[in-house]
C-alpha cells in the first residue's frame, strides 16, 4: 500500500493556485487601531454620523473583550495594532460607476481568477460583486435586478442610497456586543454586500460576492447583510481567495440573514482562502461569524459551505428558529491539509414551535491538519414539537492529522427529538483497492470516494459551485492518498 | 453568594481538619496531602465559567457549612441498604457517614486477595499503597480529587493477586446516618487487580432523606494485564445529599473491565469515570442510567483515552428527566496518535417527560489516529407515539403504557447489569414508591 | 359486528380516504386490497385509534357502539386486533412482560381473572409452539432485532394470545417468504371462528391463496371502487390495478349497502 500512502501525501501537500500578487495602486493607512483610524474609515466612505457612532461603540466594546480561547486551535497571539485596517483600489472619486470605469488590473486579476466581471461573459444568472481588500470594486446585473426591486450592491452603496434599511437591520441578528471578531469587525468593516429581496419576489439569478485579500498586512472586515421580506427567495454565493504570503492575514467578517415569513435564504460559501505553505507558514486568519434569524412563520435558511482554505477557520454559520415551522440547515465540507486549523460548525437555536433543523457536516484532515467540527442545538422551552437531525463524519487520511467533535446539545422542551450521530473513519483501503481493482489510479479512488463522503453537501450546492467545490477539494487532496 | 466567596467560607470551615484528624503518617502520605491541599488552594473551586463546569453550579452546596462527619449509629439505615447488603454474601466493607464499621464489615476473602479498610492498611502494611495510592486520579488537575486526596479519612483497599478470582461479589457499602447538621465526607478507594485476576466490586451510596451530607469520593482503579472487573456504582442518597465523585481506571494489555454507574439519589450528583487504556487489547464497556426527578441535577461524565492499539470500548448511557429535573452528560472518546485499529462506540440517550426538565448533552470524540472506528450517537427526546401506540392498541392504558416504555428505556441500562442481586435491586429501585409499577413478570402486574 | 359510514380522512391538508363504506360480520373475512397509497393501511389504522389522522366525516360502529369515540386502548380490549405493518421495537422492554400487561388488561376488562406467571407462560408457550416461534424471541425484547418475518409472526402470536373478535391484518404479508407466508396463514386460518372476523389488507392476491376470504374490497384513491367475492382477487390478480377506472365506471354503486 506504500503507493496508496504517496498519493495520499502528495494529495494533500498540493501547491496552492490563486497564490498570485497582483500590483493594484491601493489607497492604504498606516496600521494600528484607535478611534482616530475608525474615524478615518467611516469619513473616507463618507458615512452618516449614526454609522460613525455604531462602530465607535463597538471598538469601545472590543477594546473591554478578550480574545476567545475556547476553539481547538492553536495559534500564536495576533497583534491587533499590526493590522492595516483599511487599504483600498485606487479608483477616480465616487467609485466606478459602470464595469468599464473598473481600474484594468483589477479586471485581470478577477480573469486570472476565472471570474470574469464583464457581464456578457459572464454564465447566465450569476451576478457578482466583487470585492478586493477592503473595497468593493463591481458588481454586475445589478440594472437588470432593480427592474424586480431587488437590492444587490456594495455595502457602501447600500449606507449611501439604503440607509434606512441598513441602519433597521446592521447588528440585528449579530449585535457588535456578540463576541471578538464581531465587534473588531463592527468597528473597522470596509465593505461587503448587502441585497434586499422584496416581497414575493423569487430571484431569478444567483447573487454572489467574490472577496480577494490583495494588500500585505492586511485585514479584511466585510459585511454582509440580506434581508428577504416575505414570500421572497435568493440563492447567494461567496468565494474568496488571497495571495501567498508569508505573514498571516486576517479576516474577520459578519455576515447576517433576515428571513421574514415563508421566506427562504440559501446561502453558500467556497472558502478558500490562502491555507499557508507546508510547514505552517503564512495563511489566512478567518474568523468569521455568520448568522441567521428566520424571523417570520415557515421561513428558511440553509447554509453551505465548502471550507477548502485558511491557516485557521473559526466559523460557526447559525440560525435563529424563532417563526413558528421554520427551518435551518447546515451542510458543510471542512478540509484541513498542511498544518490547517479548523474550527467549524454550526447552532442551530430553536425558539419557534414546530421548527426543524439538520445538520450535515463533513471532515476532511490530512497532512497536519486538524478538523473539529462544533456545534449547538438548543431548544428553548418553548419551541414546541422541535426536531433537528445532526449528522457529523470524519475522514482521515493519512496518521499525523487529527479529528474532533464537540457537538453541545440543550434540550428544555420535552416534545423536542434531537438526534445526533456522528462517526470518524479513514479512507478504506479495501475501497481503494477495489476501485483499483476496477482500474482507477489511486488518486482517482480517493476522489471518488472523498466526493462520494461529501456527496450529502455538493447536493446542496447550485450545480457549477458544486462542479468547483469538487475540482477544488481533489486540487487540494492531490497527494495525499495512502 | 459567588462560587469564590463560597468556595473561601466552605475551606475556612475545613481549616480545621488539617493536621490532626487525617493521618499524616508514612512521611510520603504527609507530603502528598500537602502538596494535594497546596494544588487544590491554587485551583480554587470549579465555577460554570469553566467548560468542564459549564451547566453544574456548585454555589449552593458551597454556601452550606459542612462539618467533618463522626462516626454514626447503623440505626435508620436505609432497608434497601441492607436488603442489597444481605443479597451480596461475599466481602464488604461498610463505612457509616465515612467511618469504617468492623462490626458490620467482612473482610474475609478469597485466596490472594485482601478487602480491608484504607486505615487498617496503612497502619499495617502501607508499603502496599505507597507505589499506587494518588497515582492515577488526577488530583493535580481536578480540585474535588485534590481535596479528597488532602483530607480523606477512610476508605477501602482491594487488592487481588496475580491469577485470583474472586467468586463473590465484593460489596463496598457507604452509608449516611440521618443527623441535623451538614456533613461531609471524602471516602477514598484504591483496587487493584493484579495480571489475570478476576472480580466483580459493588460500590453503593446510601442516605437519609432530609440530612444534608456532601460525598467527594475518588476511586482508583488498577486492571492488571488480562484481568476481568466487573465495578458497579449505584448512588441513592438521600434528597439532601451532595455527590461529587471521580471514578479513575488504568487497564493494562487485555484486561477487560465493565463499569454500571446508577445514580437515583442526591440534590446534586456528579460521576466522572476516566478510563486509560494503557495497553494492547483492551475491551472497556460503561453503562449508565440516571434518573432525575423533583428538583435534582445529574451530572454524568465520561472519558475514555484510547492511548494504545487495538482496544475496544462501547459506552450506553441514558438518562430520564421528570419534573423540574436537570441532566448533564459529557462523554469524551479520546484516541492518541498510537492507538491505531480503535473501535469505540458511544451512545448516549436521554428521555424528557415534563416541559419543566432540561438536559445538556455533549459527547465529544477527538480522534489523531486515522485508522480507527468511532461513533457516537445522541438522543433527546419524548416518549415514542408509535411505541405508546402500539401498546395502546394491545389494551394497555395509556398511563402504564407510559410506565412500560420509560422501565423499558431504563431496563435497556439495567439488563446488562451481570450480577443477578444488584439488577434485582437496581428494579426494585426503580419501580418502588411513585416510580414505575412495573414488576417483574412474576404476580406484581395488576 | 363493524360498519363503516361514508368515512373521510385526511393528513393534515391531504385527504386520503373519501367516503368509505364497508360492513363486515361475525365469521367474515374481508379482503382489502389496492395498489400503493390507495388509503389501505389509513383505514387500518383509523379502525384501531391511530390519532395522526383526522376523520372529517362518517362514522363506523363496532358491535353498535360509536368506535372513532375510544381511546385505542378501550377498542382493543373490546376486541379490536391490528397486526401492524411496520411493529415498532421497543428495546429493554421483553415481549413476554409485554404481552402479560396487555392480556390481564383485557382480561380485566372482560371480567376475566389475570393469569399469573406461570399459566401466562404455559399459554405463550403453547401459542408460540403452533406458530412454530422460537421461544428465544419470547425473552427478546419487543420486535428489537427482529427480522422482517419474525416481526410479522410476532404480530400473529399476539393475536393467538389475545383472542380477538375483529383483527385487521394490515399487509401482514409483505416480506415473508413462502414457508412463512403458510405458517402465519394457517395460524389465521385456526383463529377463524364463527364469532370472529377478519379484514385482512394486502397488496397481493398471493395471501388470499392461503387465507380465502368471503368478500374483496378493492380500494382506489380513498374509495372502494370495486366488492366482489374471492374470484375478484383473481381477477385482479390477472388484470392488474391498472384496469380499476374502468371497473370504477362499471361498478360505480358499492356492493354492500
Amino acid at each position: 500500500m506504500a503507493s496508496q500512502e504517496a498519493t495520499i501525501r502528495e494529495f494533500a501537500e498540493q501547491e496552492y493556485r490563486w497564490g498570485f500578487d497582483s500590483r493594484i495602486d491601493s489607497e492604504t493607512i498606516p496600521p494600528g487601531l484607535d478611534e482616530g483610524v475608525v474615524r478615518l474609515i467611516s469619513a473616507k466612505k463618507g458615512e452618516p454620523d449614526w454609522l460613525c457612532q455604531w462602530r465607535l461603540r463597538a471598538l469601545r466594546h472590543w477594546q473591554r473583550m478578550r480574545e476567545p480561547t475556547w476553539a481547538n486551535l492553536r495559534y500564536p497571539p495576533i497583534d491587533y495594532q499590526q493590522i492595516v485596517y483599511y487599504s483600498a483600489p485606487k479608483s477616480p472619486a465616487g467609485g466606478p460607476q459602470s464595469l468599464d470605469e473598473l481600474d484594468p488590473a483589477v479586471r485581470q486579476m478577477f480573469d486570472k481568477l476565472g471570474i470574469p466581471l464583464a457581464e456578457q461573459e459572464r454564465l447566465a444568472g450569476v451576478a457578482v460583486d466583487a470585492v478586493v481588500d477592503s473595497a468593493s470594486v463591481a458588481t454586475s446585473f445589478q440594472k437588470q435586478l432593480a427592474k424586480l426591486g431587488i437590492i444587490f450592491c456594495s455595502f457602501s452603496e447600500a449606507v449611501r442610497r439604503h440607509s434606512e434599511l441598513v441602519r433597521r437591520y446592521l447588528g440585528s441578528v449579530v449585535p457588535y456586543t456578540d463576541n471578538y471578531f464581531a465587534a473588531l469587525n463592527s468597528a473597522v468593516f470596509s465593505d461587503g454586500s448587502f441585497c434586499y429581496i422584496p416581497p414575493g419576489v423569487h430571484c431569478p439569478m444567483e447573487l454572489s460576492t467574490y472577496f480577494r485579500i490583495n494588500a500585505r498586512n492586511t485585514g479584511q472586515f466585510e459585511r454582509t447583510l440580506i434581508i428577504a421580506e416575505p414570500g421572497s427567495y435568493v440563492s447567494y454565493l461567496e468565494g474568496c481567495t488571497a495571495p501567498m504570503r508569508d505573514e498571516h492575514q486576517l479576516h474577520a467578517a459578519v455576515v447576517e440573514l433576515v428571513a421574514h415569513e415563508e421566506a427562504q435564504i440559501r446561502y453558500a460559501t467556497v472558502q478558500n482562502w490562502y491555507p499557508g505553505d507546508r510547514e505552517g507558514r503564512g495563511g489566512v486568519y478567518n474568523f468569521v461569524t455568520k448568522r441567521g434569524i428566520c424571523r417570520g412563520a415557515r421561513s428558511r435558511i440553509s447554509w453551505t459551505q465548502v471550507e477548502v482554505g485558511s491557516a485557521i477557520t473559526w466559523k460557526y454559520p447559525s440560525v435563529i428558529l424563532r417563526g413558528d415551522g421554520s427551518v435551518g440547515e447546515f451542510y458543510s465540507v471542512a478540509l484541513t491539509g498542511r498544518r490547517q486549523q479548523a474550527d467549524t460548525g454550526t447552532k442551530m437555536i430553536h425558539i419557534g414551535r414546530n421548527t426543524r433543523s439538520t445538520i450535515v457536516s463533513k471532515g476532511i484532515s490530512a497532512g497536519r491538519g486538524q478538523n473539529s467540527y462544533r456545534g449547538l442545538v438548543k431548544v428553548q422551552r418553548a419551541a414546541e414539537g422541535a426536531r433537528n437531525y445532526s449528522q457529523c463524519d470524519s475522514l482521515l487520511l493519512g496518521d499525523q492529522c487529527g479529528a474532533h467533535t464537540f457537538p453541545y446539545i440543550e434540550v428544555a422542551n420535552p416534545t423536542a427529538q434531537v438526534e445526533h450521530e456522528a462517526s470518524t473513519s479513514r479512507i478504506g483501503e479495501d475501497q481503494i483497492f477495489y476501485c483499483r481493482q476496477r482500474g482507477l489510479a489511486a488518486e482517482d479512488a480517493v476522489n471518488l470516494i472523498v466526493n462520494g463522503f461529501c456527496k450529502e453537501v455538493f447536493r446542496e450546492l447550485p450545480m457549477e459551485f458544486a462542479v468547483e467545490a469538487q475540482k477544488l477539494l481533489a486540487v487540494n487532496l492531490e497527494g495525499s492518498v495512502g | 453568594m459567588g462560587t469564590q466567596q463560597a468556595g473561601d467560607a466552605f475551606l475556612r470551615n475545613l481549616d480545621g481538619l488539617r493536621g490532626h484528624t487525617v493521618a499524616s503518617r508514612p512521611s510520603w502520605l504527609g507530603e502528598l496531602r500537602g502538596a494535594a491541599l497546596g494544588r487544590f488552594t491554587r485551583l480554587g473551586f470549579p465555577t460554570t465559567r469553566q467548560e468542564e463546569w459549564r451547566f453544574t453550579d456548585l454555589s449552593r452546596m458551597l454556601s452550606i457549612r459542612f462539618e467533618p462527619a463522626c462516626g454514626g449509629a447503623s440505626d435508620g439505615l436505609a432497608s434497601e441498604a441492607w436488603a442489597l447488603v444481605h443479597a451480596l454474601p461475599g466481602p464488604r466493607v461498610v463505612l457509616v457517614d465515612g467511618h469504617f464499621r468492623a462490626d458490620l464489615s467482612v473482610t474475609a476473602a478469597g485466596r490472594g486477595i485482601v478487602v480491608d479498610s484504607l486505615c487498617r492498611v496503612l497502619r499495617d502494611s502501607p508499603g502496599l499503597l505507597a507505589p499506587h495510592l494518588a497515582h492515577y486520579a488526577p488530583w493535580r488537575e481536578h480540585p474535588f480529587v485534590a481535596l479528597n486526596t488532602g483530607l480523606a479519612t477512610e476508605g477501602v483497599f482491594v487488592q487481588l493477586a496475580a491469577g485470583a478470582v474472586q467468586e463473590e461479589p465484593v460489596h463496598l457499602v457507604h452509608l449516611w446516618t440521618a443527623a441535623g447538621k451538614a456533613r461531609v465526607a471524602h471516602p477514598r478507594a484504591l483496587i487493584l487487580a493484579e495480571p489475570n485476576s478476576r472480580a466483580a466490586i459493588v460500590e453503593s451510596y446510601w442516605g437519609s432523606h432530609g440530612s444534608v451530607s456532601l460525598t467527594n469520593a475518588v476511586t482508583e482503579i488498577v486492571v492488571g494485564r488480562g484481568a476481568v472487573l466487573e465495578h458497579a456504582k449505584l448512588q441513592e442518597e438521600g434528597d439532601e445529599a451532595f455527590h461529587m465523585a471521580t471514578v479513575q481506571v488504568h487497564q493494562q494489555s487485555r484486561s477487560s473491565f465493565t463499569s454500571h454507574v446508577v445514580f437515583l439519589g442526591g440534590s446534586l450528583a456528579r460521576n466522572e469515570i476516566n478510563i486509560r487504556l494503557e495497553g494492547r487489547r483492551c475491551r472497556c464497556t460503561l453503562n449508565g442510567l440516571y434518573w432525575a426527578r423533583g428538583r435534582q441535577h445529574m451530572d454524568l461524565r465520561t472519558r475514555i483515552d484510547h492511548a494504545q492499539p487495538a482496544c475496544a470500548s462501547e459506552e450506553l448511557y441514558k438518562g430520564i428527566l421528570d419534573e423540574r429535573a436537570r441532566g448533564v452528560f459529557n462523554g469524551k472518546i479520546y484516541v492518541h496518535r498510537a492507538a491505531q485499529q480503535t473501535d469505540a462506540k458511544q451512545t448516549n440517550r436521554a428521555l424528557v417527560l415534563s416541559d419543566q426538565a432540561r438536559v445538556n448533552t455533549k459527547p465529544q470524540l477527538e480522534i489523531f489516529a486515522d485508522d480507527v472506528r468511532c461513533t457516537h450517537g445522541a438522543t433527546v427526546g419524548q416518549i415514542e407515539p408509535e411505541a405508546m401506540f402500539y401498546l395502546r392498541s394491545r389494551g394497555i392504558a395509556e398511563r402504564r403504557a407510559r410506565q412500560l416504555l420509560i422501565w423499558a428505556f431504563a431496563n435497556d441500562v439495567v439488563g446488562r447489569i451481570g450480577l443477578a442481586p444488584l439488577r434485582t435491586a437496581v428494579e426494585q429501585l426503580l419501580t418502588a414508591g411513585d416510580g414505575l409499577s412495573v414488576g417483574p413478570v412474576a404476580g406484581r402486574l395488576p | 359486528m363493524l360498519i363503516v359510514k361514508n368515512l373521510h380522512v385526511r393528513v393534515g391538508d391531504k385527504p386520503i380516504l373519501r367516503g368509505i363504506d364497508l360492513e363486515v360480520h361475525a365469521g367474515e373475512v374481508h379482503a382489502i386490497m389496492g395498489p400503493n397509497g390507495s388509503g389501505k393501511s389509513t383505514l387500518a389504522q383509523v379502525i384501531a385509534g391511530r390519532d395522526t389522522y383526522e376523520v372529517t366525516q362518517g362514522e363506523v360502529y363496532y358491535e353498535g357502539v360509536p368506535l372513532l369515540e375510544m381511546e385505542p386502548e378501550e377498542r382493543a380490549r373490546e376486541g379490536v386486533f391490528m397486526a401492524f405493518q411496520y411493529p415498532v421495537a421497543i428495546p429493554g422492554l421483553s415481549n413476554t412482560r409485554f404481552l402479560h400487561a396487555a392480556l390481564n388488561a383485557i382480561r380485566k376488562h372482560r371480567g376475566l381473572p389475570e393469569l399469573d406467571a406461570i399459566d401466562f407462560l404455559a399459554l405463550i408457550r403453547e401459542k408460540a409452539a403452533f406458530l412454530q416461534m422460537d421461544a428465544g424471541l419470547l425473552e427478546r425484547p419487543v420486535n428489537e432485532g427482529f427480522s422482517g418475518g419474525e416481526k410479522k409472526r410476532n404480530e400473529i402470536f399476539q393475536m393467538a394470545v389475545l383472542q380477538p373478535r375483529l383483527a385487521i391484518l394490515d399487509e401482514t404479508d409483505s416480506g415473508l417468504d413462502i414457508d412463512a407466508l403458510k405458517i402465519v396463514a394457517n395460524g389465521v386460518n385456526s383463529l377463524r371462528r364463527p364469532g370472529r372476523a377478519f379484514i385482512v389488507v394486502t397488496h397481493y392476491q398471493r395471501l388470499l391463496s392461503y387465507i380465502v376470504p368471503d368478500r374483496v374490497h378493492v380500494l382506489y384513491e380513498g374509495s372502494i371502487v370495486r366488492s366482489g367475492g374471492k374470484e375478484l382477487a383473481l381477477e385482479l390478480e390477472a388484470s392488474g390495478y391498472g384496469g380499476l377506472q374502468r371497473g370504477a365506471a362499471r361498478d360505480a354503486a358499492p356492493a354492500l349497502p
